[in-house]
């Protein structure tokens, strides 16, 4: 394809385009990011394999896409124009897909999705509650394009927002626009997108730097990476619309190394969009000029941090600088610089599209249009949501989310990472929005929501995010370096069984010098976990503290492994599976632990059947006599154990 | 003095990027995808060659997780620690696979062949817990599938 020169070309582009995109009789849309952990490329291949012994090559397109969104059912594919979506396939699934669904065009029902409460099987994808609730806009693309393919992205309507803001809107209404949207930073902070694009126009200088930042670092969200997977052209458009709007020539976009293929595709994107004169030199005939280049981060969570991240690309230890000077008036270089996160960019071309009103008319007043979950933990539906500002979290986890698998309760979730807090079960219908979970310590932060069950100690909790940020603080400011080691330490020991009287009192102040004396937002928001575990389970502190117990059963060195007799059907797998051979047993012998033996590795719990359910922890109570030996015996009748 | 690594790399490198602002980070993840890691000499080159103290170029290298400064395995095991995959269970994994391959977390085997990491967090956090092998993503696992997976790199291996 050539360079484009006008927004007139692009429109025909797209029009033809579309009509093409869909041109084979069907298309089968398989996941090729997040499901190939589960084996989505060996059933790629099977399926190439099996449309080409049917002869059916000409009839069907397999397209592959980035997240669909429902990875608990990895690996997943849809089936259009027929609208089935099946999900938990292997290879030995496909050659059925293939003889009855594309040649036949039958509907496999135990492919389906089967929905737990009806039992009923659910073909269409819109019919599934964990897309029912959900809002798709800024994921309008993402599983269902090709991500590697420029021409999916122009047929949708892709580079029409930014055909529109050159051509139909000088530099100062687009920012309007974007005020107006009511788009605040998805990257956690909330900050107004259109204001802050307005500073870095009005700074004074000739040079001005756009940046992506896509140095998603919180241990819990993968929303940057989908949309830098599954459509990059979004980021992209966003970006170029970005820099018409404040003036710059040149923007980086930064991603995390550990994530290969969104570099991959965000590389492709860029060479496809230059080489149609979507970036570069002379945009659309316009004579606006801006070129972008990736930078792949080296493992630093604090270059999520933006003038870390600055000091990144200017090849330099990502440490913060303090602020003001912000970017916006002294970034990259010293000259003005606009950062905003990978989703925030993503949002920008629906709201210059269809205009800042269509835009804010969902959401509530504390924020306009959809917000990115990274669903994950203990939850039946983990996945990518996409669903209106101010859903409750009530709704995200039960409905969307499909509540707590093995009939476990609720315990909080967590939200934010290492940087947010953790919500309990009386704050559920708190509205997901950036003020109201501000109130309660919490943050919406990047957006990710790992659930936790009553299976989870919230000390063991806090003590996971501090040694995260223990490790990541860069060390500049000595209340961050040094008061997240002391925290550490300290609920380090209070998990081991050490805690001591006044530890509590101790943390709070530690939390409240480290979030005063810290330069970024890590230092200042690394104590969020240990505040707000201490709010809202104070009780489970104390119980470590003063009677040496782990509610949860979590920590090592307050908790006893037991099989419960009752449940254990002697079925032999966690005693194969000990790495110390402390469980003793045999087929018909119920299993006993050799506390001696024990070392509390926990993978007899993990390996027993959750139907079985037989290996409990035992924290503060003495574990229950041994059973004797006349009653271990197992006597099994007919097809029934036990 | 002879020195055991062939610079040639290391100097095309230097001059690819001779006229770049401040290109450090980029000139060693490019060192370090020619050598595997960056040894002490091609650091000494490299300081040499693009004029940078050696000082500044060990302050980036170490700074950044993912520079290494020694060998790694010919198989790079990543047990993800994200917070999904911590809920879910990865701490018995990295002790399960440190006791199956004799080696601490972050440490080499002897026969160089795994390397075992944490990592936080690989971005499939809807699949945890997640041990990643050379780049191939391994979902939903428990403890012995886990350790499975690693015998099947290192039978692979003996066979290669």
């Amino acid at each position: 394809m050539e360079k484009m020169k006008s927004a007139k070309e692009l429109r025909s582009l797209s029009a033809r385009l579309a009509d093409e995109m869909d041109g084979a009789a069907s298309r089968v849309r398989i996941c090729m990011t997040g499901c190939r952990a589960q084996g989505a490329d060996e059933i790629r291949d099977a399926l190439a394999a099996a449309i080409a012994d049917e002869g059916l090559e000409d009839q069907v397109e397999i397209r592959e896409t980035g997240c669909q969104g429902f990875c608990a059912r990895a690996p997943v594919l849809a089936i259009e124009p027929q609208g089935v979506f099946y999900q938990e396939l292997t290879p030995r699934h496909v050659s059925d897909i293939v003889t009855k669904t594309l040649r036949d065009g039958e509907t496999i029902g135990r492919l389906l999705y089967r929905d737990p409460e009806s039992r009923q099987r659910i073909a269409e994808p819109d019919e599934v509650p964990f897309f029912k609730g959900q809002t798709k806009r800024v994921l309008r693309n993402c599983g269902v394009i090709d991500p590697t393919k420029i021409s999916h992205y122009i047929a949708r309507d892709g580079y029409a927002a930014l055909a529109r803001a050159l051509f139909d809107l000088s530099p100062e209404e687009v920012i309007k626009e974007i005020t107006d949207s009511g788009l605040r930073g998805r990257g956690g902070a909330g900050f107004s997108t259109g204001v802050k694009w307005g500073f870095v126009r009005s700074a004074p200088g000739a040079t001005k730097y756009v940046i992506c930042n896509g140095n998603e670092g919180d241990p819990g969200a993968f929303m940057d990476l989908a949309m830098l997977e599954g459509d990059p052209h979004a980021v992209l458009e966003g970006m170029i619309i970005a820099a018409y709007a404040v003036d710059a020539a040149k923007g980086y976009v930064y991603v995390r190394g550990e994530y290969p293929i969104a570099v991959e595709h965000l590389r492709t994107a860029i060479s496809q969009a230059s080489e149609l004169g979507l970036v570069g030199r002379n945009i659309l005939g316009s004579g606006f000029d801006f070129e972008i280049d990736v930078i792949e981060g080296q493992g630093a969570f604090v270059c999520g941090e933006e003038t870390a991240l600055i000091a990144s690309i200017e090849g330099q230890r990502g440490v913060p600088r303090p602020r003001p000077l912000y970017p916006s008036y002294s970034g990259l270089w010293g000259r003005p610089t606009n950062v905003n996160n990978t989703e925030t960019f993503a949002n920008v071309s629906s709201i210059i599209l269809r205009g800042a009103g269509r835009y804010a008319e969902i959401g509530n007043e504390r924020g306009k249009g959809t917000k990115i979950f990274a669903l994950g933990g203990k939850i039946e539906n983990t996945g990518l949501v996409e669903a209106q500002i101010g859903i409750s979290l009530r709704e995200v986890i039960y409905e969307i989310g499909g509540g707590i698998p093995r009939g476990r309760a609720f315990k909080a979730a967590q939200l934010g990472g290492p940087s947010g807090g953790c919500v309990p079960e009386q704050h559920l219908d708190l509205p997901l929005d950036y003020d109201s979970l501000e109130s309660i310590g919490a943050v919406m932060g990047s957006g990710s929501i790992v659930v936790m069950d009553d299976d989870t100690c919230m000390v063991d909790t806090a003590r996971f995010f501090l040694s995260f940020t223990q490790v990541e603080s860069c060390g500049k400011c000595v209340p961050c370096r040094v008061g997240t080691k002391r925290m550490l330490e300290i609920l380090t020991r209070i998990t081991e069984g050490n805690g001591r009287e006044g530890d509590i009192d101790l943390l709070v102040e530690l939390a409240q010098g480290t979030k005063d004396g810290s330069l970024c937002g890590l230092g200042q928001m690394a104590p969020n976990p240990v505040l707000t575990t201490l709010a809202f389970f104070r009780d489970e502190y104390q119980e470590h503290i003063v009677n040496r117990r782990c509610p949860g059963g979590v920590c090592e060195a307050l908790i006893q492994l037991y099989i419960d007799p009752e449940n254990c059907k002697a079925c032999m797998i966690c005693l194969r599976q000990c790495p110390v051979d402390a469980i003793e047993g045999g087929k018909d012998l119920i299993h006993v632990i050799d506390q001696d033996l024990c070392s509390k590795c926990g993978v007899c719990a993990l390996v027993c059947p959750p139907r079985f359910d037989a290996v409990k922890a035992i924290s503060g109570g003495p574990t229950p006599a041994r059973l004797p030996e006349e009653d271990r015996a197992i006597v099994r009748t007919g097809r029934k154990s036990g | 003095m002879i020195t055991p690594f062939d610079l040639s790399s290391v100097d095309e490198i230097v001059e690819r990027h001779r006229h770049k602002n401040d290109a450090l980070i980029t000139m060693l993840q490019e060192s370090q995808r020619a050598y595997g890691y960056l040894p002490k000499e091609v650091i000494l080159r490299l300081s040499r060659g693009a004029k940078i103290p050696l000082n500044r170029i060990y302050g980036v290298a170490t700074f950044y997780s993912q520079f290494y400064l020694t060998p790694r395995g010919k198989n790079i095991v990543q047990v993800c620690r994200g917070t999904a995959c911590h809920v879910r269970g990865s701490s018995v994994i990295m002790s399960t696979l440190a006791d199956s391959l004799g080696v601490e977390e972050s440490g080499t085997t002897e026969d160089m062949q795994f390397t075992l990491e944490a990592g936080a967090c690989v971005g499939t956090c809807s699949l945890a817990p997640v041990v990643v092998v050379n780049g191939s993503f391994h979902g939903k696992l428990d403890p012995v599938q886990a350790r499975d997976i690693i015998r099947a790199y290192a039978s692979a291996g003996e066979q290669a």
